[in-house]
């Protein structure tokens, strides 16, 4: 079986990407909404290496650099605003952070 | 491809799959950092091998272990695995899993599209990166740096107690 | 000066409709009778001073109320020797009536408004009257329908009377609306709805027997029966009697129901035109006077059996128009206002003495208690029975009766069913007299004269029933022919087929034999009360055709199985009204569309990232669509 590396390695991204948005479809934790945001951004991380290595230039290894520190960001502050309404809430179910009446 | 790929790819397939379905968060964070692992393989035999040790460190070894930390922190217990339980029916999967089904099939269509000629994969070395970061990159860069700082002074302002919580072990005793 | 007739009435009608409240019952007394009073005056000078002009007619163009392409019709006022004998009577018995009022309304809380709507009917009438074209009378013909409605459901309070309101302003309605036809085909044929020209115009239009003008002459006489309570819309005058008794006496005694005899009268030209319309005219005439005479002979309510006699005398005129007999049916109308305006006002009379007892049934013996009514009311019933020489309404109906079988449209039956009404009147005429003042009295009560307000009016009329007749005699008795004459220029004489003196005084023998016998047969009936007659009542025919006669023959019951249940179902059954479903359906829909799009705000983040997702996915699919199939 012949499969060029490139559309391998872009399948794989798309089907890590899936499981992820699977993943916060039906999930209600808290936590677990954010895990899954983790591998949504990795699987497109992973498309970044693949296309950079397709195309020879750094750029796209750049791209998932930046990404990483994105990341590292966004879940300090995720866990922040979790822990805060986990205080607020007394339970991390997402269903709960709702005032609306629709 | 080399077997490494697909085995590697196995893997990380699997463990995200059980990443997804577990109901306890501290073993679906373990499959979570296996998955990471594994991915890492891969950016290896994609010629990346820097961005390979990158997401080992930062990734796996930096967030991963800072969201366990805080789960430890929370200290939920057996309970949040009975609730998980409890909401992860069956019947919930269909509508989302048929979804993103077709969501993937539509992906891997236009993934298959791929006209380009190619030569295989090329490993990009890092002085390659380092030069092109610090080169045209160099704002971006900086920006990131700014984001970082951001990211940090907000994390500490929201993670701020405004009152004294006793935590819930010493509510029930007290009260 | 000849607006100032409907004018007058108008403009005390608005005034008391403005002030009926604020003003005091004299006030009010006397701009509602001065108006009439002042309307009848002026229509004596302008009688006169028409009739010694020696002119045919008089127009007074007062304005131009609608002018579209080719039709244009003006408000005008046409004086002729029709409209004069209308207009007199209108005026003259309208005023004798509203002074009446100020005495039997005395103690009414709604005075002012009574006035107001008496009033008002008096303007629409003389509208209907004066008007030179139809338009102007179907507008009096609406106001006078308005204020008959308006009339009957005066003592509003009671549901019964809105229930007699309405019904008589629905069963005219339908006649209404044939009379609308008809004046849309006038227009359509002739271009014009004046009505001289259409006169003038309808010979060179249509030969005799022309389908168009027959169906023209069919719709103006569903038209008329409607408004003058004759087959087959009778069914509401004898329920209009819920209104105080002035109205009776002067809606549907003297004036509105006339309209019809007059609207025939008008376009007899059309009529002459359609013979099948106007033997039409005569059978109308003739079964439904009949058909009242029967109902009037067993009926218990003093009112009722007055309402049944007007159908009656009403058929009469119409027997009279049908046979081309013009005149003796403007003659007969002439005369009937008055004994009838009478013979109401006198029951009015009775009424009020009793305390608002109406059954005759519990009244007996009120000559020598009222001795002044039992006159009045003795002078209008002869005339009524048409007693010979000394009455009014001997001359005018003799003449019907004779003319029903020696005119050219004349037939042997329509003389027999004359003859046989004339025998009913005299009955059921003379019954309602032995029955309220004659015997022992059956009421416990203590009945006093009405005043002078009332009394004097009747006086007037008695005088009037008696001396009336005298302008126009029969052949055989003196041939004076005053009024045929004075009518002559408007209504064409009555063509006769046999002039023979012999045969008219054996018509009138046997009229005045038959009118006799029927006193003498009331008399046996209700005074004597022979065995004989008690068994014949009590067999178990005749109690089914008391019965029968008492509902009027049964047309109530017809009509409402017919017209008034299915109605009522079928609104039943669109209680929930689906028409009204259609348009609120349109916002329940809206409605529906909302709750289903408001349970997508829901505030669960699960939902929005569906939302996200599934958008990429329809994305997604355009794209692959648009370009890669």
């Amino acid at each position: 079986m012949n499969i060029h590396p490139t559309t391998a390695g872009m399948t794989l991204a798309g089907i890590l990407f899936v499981l992820g948005l699977i993943s916060i479809l039906i999930r209600r934790n808290m936590i677990f909404m954010l895990l899954s945001v983790e591998i949504m951004l990795n699987a497109a991380g992973l498309a970044f290496i693949v296309a950079s290595s397709h195309w020879a230039q750094p750029d796209g290894q750049v791209m998932f650099m930046f990404i990483l520190s994105m990341a590292a960001a966004e879940v300090s502050v995720g866990l922040a605003l979790i822990l805060q309404l986990y205080h607020q809430l007394k339970s991390l179910d997402s269903d709960e952070a709702s005032r609306m009446r629709g | 491809m080399s077997i490494a790929f697909y085995i590697a790819a196995a893997i990380a397939i699997f463990s995200t799959i059980m990443v997804i379905t577990r109901f306890n968060i501290m073993h679906a964070l373990l499959y979570l950092i296996v998955s990471l692992l594994s991915v890492a393989v891969i950016f290896y035999l994609y010629g990346a091998p820097f961005m390979a040790a990158l997401e080992v460190i930062i990734y796996a070894g930096a967030i991963m272990v800072l969201i366990i930390f805080f789960v430890m922190m929370l200290n939920l217990g057996p309970e949040t695995t009975r609730t998980e339980k409890q909401w992860l029916k069956p019947g919930m999967w269909m509508l989302p899993a048929l979804l993103c089904l077709v969501l993937l099939i539509e992906l891997a269509y236009l993934i298959a599209q791929n006209k380009a000629p190619s030569t295989g994969i090329t490993p990009v070395a890092p002085k390659e990166v380092g030069r092109s970061l610090f080169g045209p990159y160099i704002l971006a860069v900086e920006l990131s740096a700014m984001l970082l700082m951001a990211g940090i002074v907000g994390a500490y302002h929201l993670g701020r107690q405004k009152k004294k919580i006793l935590h819930r072990f010493f509510e029930s005793n007290v009260s | 000066m000849l607006w100032l007739i409907p004018a007058l009435p108008f403009f005390s009608a608005l005034m008391l409709i403005l002030g009926w409240r604020v003003f005091t019952r004299a006030a009010v007394s006397i701009i509602g009778c001065g108006s009439i009073g002042v309307s009848a005056l002026l229509t004596i000078v302008l009688g006169i001073e028409f009739m010694q002009s020696g002119q045919t007619s008089v127009v007074q163009h007062l304005w131009e109320w609608m002018q579209a392409g080719t039709f244009s019709a003006g408000a005008d006022l046409r004086l002729d020797a029709l409209s004069l004998c209308f207009v007199f009577v209108i005026t003259f018995v309208g005023f004798l009536i509203h002074i009446y009022s100020t005495g039997y309304m005395a103690e009414d809380a709604d005075y002012g408004r009574f006035f107001a709507c008496m009033n008002l009917f008096v303007g629409a009438m003389l509208v209907l009257v004066l008007a030179d074209n139809l338009l102007l009378l179907y507008f009096g013909w609406e106001g006078v329908g308005l204020c008959s409605y308006l009339l009957i459901g005066f003592w509003y309070k009671d549901p019964a009377n809105g229930y007699a309101a309405r019904k008589a302003f629905v069963v005219t309605r339908v006649g209404d609306t044939a009379m609308a036809i008809a004046l849309f085909m006038l227009f359509q044929f002739t271009g014009s709805l004046q009505i001289q020209s259409i006169l003038d115009k309808a010979p060179t239009l249509w030969t005799v027997g022309n389908t168009t003008v027959v169906w023209i002459a069919f719709l103006l006489l569903g038209g008329a029966v409607g408004k003058s309570a004759q087959l087959p819309l009778q069914t509401w005058l004898p329920d209009a009697m819920a209104g105080p008794t002035p109205v009776s006496a002067l809606i549907h005694a003297a004036t509105m129901v006339t309209a019809g005899v007059y609207l025939i009268a008008r376009m007899h030209t059309l009529f002459e035109l359609a013979p099948a319309a106007q033997t039409g005219v005569a059978v109308v005439g003739a079964v439904t006077l009949l058909l009242a005479g029967c109902s009037a002979l067993v009926q218990r309510d003093i009112k009722r059996v007055l309402a049944y006699s007007t159908i009656s005398q009403i058929g009469y005129m119409f027997l009279a128009l049908g046979v081309g007999a013009w005149s003796a049916a403007i003659f007969h109308f002439v005369t009937h206002a008055f004994f009838k305006a009478l013979l109401f006002m006198g029951a009015g009379a009775v009424i009020v003495a009793m305390h608002h007892e109406q059954d005759m049934m519990k009244m007996g013996g009120l000559r020598k208690q009222l001795p002044a009514v039992y006159w009045v009311f003795l002078i209008g019933s002869a005339s009524l029975a048409a007693i010979p020489f000394i009455t009014s309404g001997f001359y005018s109906k003799d003449q019907i009766v004779w003319l029903a079988w020696s005119s050219a449209h004349g037939h042997t039956l329509y003389w027999v069913c004359a003859i046989t009404g004339a025998f009913l009147t005299a009955m059921y005429t003379f019954r309602m007299v032995f029955l309220t003042f004659y015997g022992e009295a059956r009421n416990h009560q203590h009945p006093h004269t009405p005043g002078p307000a009332m009394m004097i009016p009747l006086y007037i009329l008695a005088i009037l029933s008696t001396v009336a007749g005298f302008i126009e005699l029969p052949h055989t008795l003196g041939h004076v022919t005053l009024f045929s004459d004075f009518l002559q220029p408007m209504l064409p004489a009555v063509h006769l087929l046999q002039e023979s003196a012999a045969l008219e005084w054996t018509s009138q023998l046997l009229a005045a034999g038959l009118t006799f016998l029927g006193i003498y047969i009331a008399w046996l009936w209700v005074i004597r009360q022979p065995e004989g007659m008690k068994r014949f009542a009590q067999m178990p025919f005749m109690q089914w055709l008391r019965v029968f006669w008492m509902k009027g023959w049964a047309f109530d019951d017809v009509y409402n199985t017919l017209f008034v249940q299915p109605f009522v179902q079928t609104a039943r059954m669109n209680r929930r009204d689906i028409i009204d479903r259609i348009y609120t359906s349109i916002a329940a829909i809206t409605r529906w569309f909302h709750d289903i799009l408001a349970r997508t705000q829901n505030g669960i983040l699960r939902y929005y990232v569906m939302g996200v997702v599934i958008g990429a996915v329809v994305i997604l699919s355009v794209l692959i669509w648009r370009v890669y199939v």
